[in-house]
């Protein structure tokens, strides 16, 4: 067996899963153009690859639905997917792994222990905080718990999805379990979010590769989210925009502009709210994304999207009252009010001052 | 600041710039308020090709410029503060340490709840508007502009100075489609603003014992009687 003494490289690990040289480059090259580099950055990739240690990847599951790992097997990157995927199930995934239960379970002290203070861990989903945690039992113990447990020497956190980024539907008002996200549980470690309900794969596996080949955080906007996929709106990007900037809107969904494909700004699409990379990247191997299959945007990256009104309107009803009443609701009422107010000091003021004026004459 | 005014001969209360700046001002508020509505509801282009028309593209572009116009006169108004007379600094900074301010302030109230018979006079504004001016007009005006701002750098993308100077403002706020129903509602806290504004100033010209309107044209604040 020609096992050497220096540490197993990403290149090692590829070569023993069967991706050949060829492959390897290829997937360099991918990785470069998906990440908006330049050609030059291939060689930096490969030659990382080729002599940096590996690192592994730590994916745990809390409150979730799952949705952020079938949307990462269906990354239309197949060799990043590949390439990731078979490093993540030598590691820990316990959706994707082979082994499970006590098996599973010791992989994760293992990596824990030998790649201290170097691994990455990607949590799907948040810790549900009530009830000490008791909302969420994973390996017979509060996923809290195993959250804090294996944060602690962890090089950086990836918070997938909505859920672990802002809480998602499950901290949606009244929040009963009291989900929390992954940045307000652990505050010491750098968090990159990427949020959306799911996300799109190749933001997914971009961000994984971004990290493992440079082996630094990609560049994080104020909301700790990747600018190259988060720095621009849906509505940037939107080729229904043109539709916008003429004012063609759908304002049904079976009247004739629907059918003409025009701007659903309208009919509540979030795009120009929303930070994403949908309308650039697209889903399912950039066949289409909501807008283009003529649904508006529902805005599910952006923080709270489920508790801002519905996905149907332009302007929202607010909740912030306590009452479900929209801006212009409000605002009439308020303006209603106010002229009714006026129209009636108005009158008592002409009427005081005719009395006052038949006083002064008399 | 002499305690009542007494003078019976009238006094340059609205300098040139003041007055200039109010109906620009005005101007650029009532632009801001039709398009800024038209944004949340915009009319609807039916015929033809998207590259024929460009009705959301003017409406937005007359609301962006006359933002600039707000934040640029508020930034001007503000600097006459500065440099211009007393009267011009009333707007930013009411006498709330005064303790006469406060008593005058009463009897304005009582004055609007016919409770007195006349109202004092003031070279200036009365305590009751000035209040009015800074609560409404300022600070709700400032938070247009902050959020305005906020919403524009969207647009302008990230990078642009209004991102960087006021992009903190969306997640601080509750995010992008937060920022926009804030917003929204701003401008109904400006038109409730100006229905009482003209109201009052309507009011005043006629019934108290000075000039109001005529002062925001002439500059001239003007007395009906020389009683104290």
């Amino acid at each position: 067996m020609a096992t050497t003494a220096r540490p197993e490289t990403f290149y090692d690990v590829m070569r023993r899963q069967g991706v050949t040289r060829r492959s390897f480059l290829k997937f360099c090259g991918l990785t470069a153009s998906a990440l908006a580099l330049g050609p030059e950055f291939i060689g930096t990739i490969a030659h990382a690859m080729e002599t940096k240690p590996r690192t592994p990847v730590l994916w745990l599951h809390g409150l979730e639905c799952t949705c952020c790992s079938e949307s990462f097997i269906r990354s239309a990157h197949p060799l990043a997917k590949d390439v990731v995927l078979s490093m993540l199930s030598l590691d820990y995934d316990d959706t994707l792994m082979a082994a499970a239960g006590f098996q599973a379970e010791a992989m994760l002290e293992d990596t824990m222990q030998k790649y201290k203070g170097r691994y990455i861990l990607a949590v799907e989903g948040n810790p549900p905080l009530n009830e000490d945690g008791m909302f969420c039992i994973v390996g017979g113990k509060p996923f809290v718990e195993r959250l804090r447990y294996a944060a602690k020497d962890a090089a950086a956190i990836i918070a997938w999805g909505s859920c672990a980024s802002n809480g998602c539907v499950q901290a949606a008002r009244p929040n009963p379990t009291q989900a929390t996200p992954i940045h307000k549980v652990i505050t010491d470690k750098p968090i990159i979010k990427v949020p959306g309900c799911p996300p799109i794969a190749e933001v997914m596996t971009g961000v994984v590769t971004y990290m493992l080949a440079f082996d630094k955080i990609p560049e994080l906007d104020a909301q700790g989210r990747p600018k190259m996929f988060y720095g621009q709106r849906i509505h940037d990007k939107c080729y229904r925009r043109p539709h916008f900037d003429a004012g063609q809107f759908v304002e049904h969904w079976d009247d004739e502009a629907a059918r003409k494909g025009y701007c659903l700004y309208k009919v509540g699409c979030k795009g120009p709210t929303t930070y994403n990379a949908c309308s650039t990247v697209r889903w399912n191997n950039g066949v289409s994304f909501p807008i283009q299959s003529g649904h508006g945007c529902i805005g599910c990256s952006e923080e709270n999207f489920w508790d801002k009104g519905s996905f149907y309107d332009r302007v929202t009803e607010l909740n912030v009252f306590g009452v479900e009443a929209n801006a212009d609701k409000v605002g009439l009422a308020a303006a209603g009010a106010v002229g009714v107010g006026i129209a009636a000091h108005a009158a008592v003021s002409i009427a005081k001052k005719k009395d006052h004026e038949k006083e002064t004459q008399e | 600041m002499a305690s009542i005014e007494t003078l019976s001969q009238p006094i340059y209360v609205y300098e040139k710039p003041v007055r200039l700046w109010h109906w620009i001002n005005a101007l650029a508020i009532v632009a801001l308020a039709v398009t800024g509505f038209l944004i949340a509801w915009p009319p609807v282009v039916t015929s033809g090709e998207a590259s024929d028309h460009y009705l959301m593209g003017y409406i937005r572009f007359v609301h962006f410029s006359s933002g600039y116009v707000l934040a640029v006169g508020l930034v001007g108004r503000a600097y006459w503060a500065l440099v211009g007379n007393r009267y011009a600094r009333e707007l930013f900074a009411p006498r709330v340490h005064d303790a006469y301010w406060w008593q005058a302030l009463l009897h304005e109230v009582r004055w609007y709840l016919f409770l007195v018979e006349e109202p004092r006079k003031h070279a200036g504004h009365n305590p009751l508007a000035g209040l009015a001016m800074f609560l409404f007009y300022v600070l709700g005006s400032v938070f247009m502009i902050v959020t305005g701002f906020a919403l524009y750098g969207e647009g302008l993308g990230s990078g642009s100075w209004a991102a960087n100077a006021f992009g903190w403002v969306l997640p601080a706020l509750g995010g992008s489609q937060q920022v926009h129903s804030l917003h929204h509602l701003g401008m109904w806290y400006l038109v409730v603003f100006t229905l009482i504004h003209v109201y009052v100033a309507v009011r005043e010209q006629h019934l108290s014992r000075q000039s109001v309107t005529t002062t925001m044209i002439d500059g001239w604040r003007v007395w009906k009687d020389d009683r104290p």
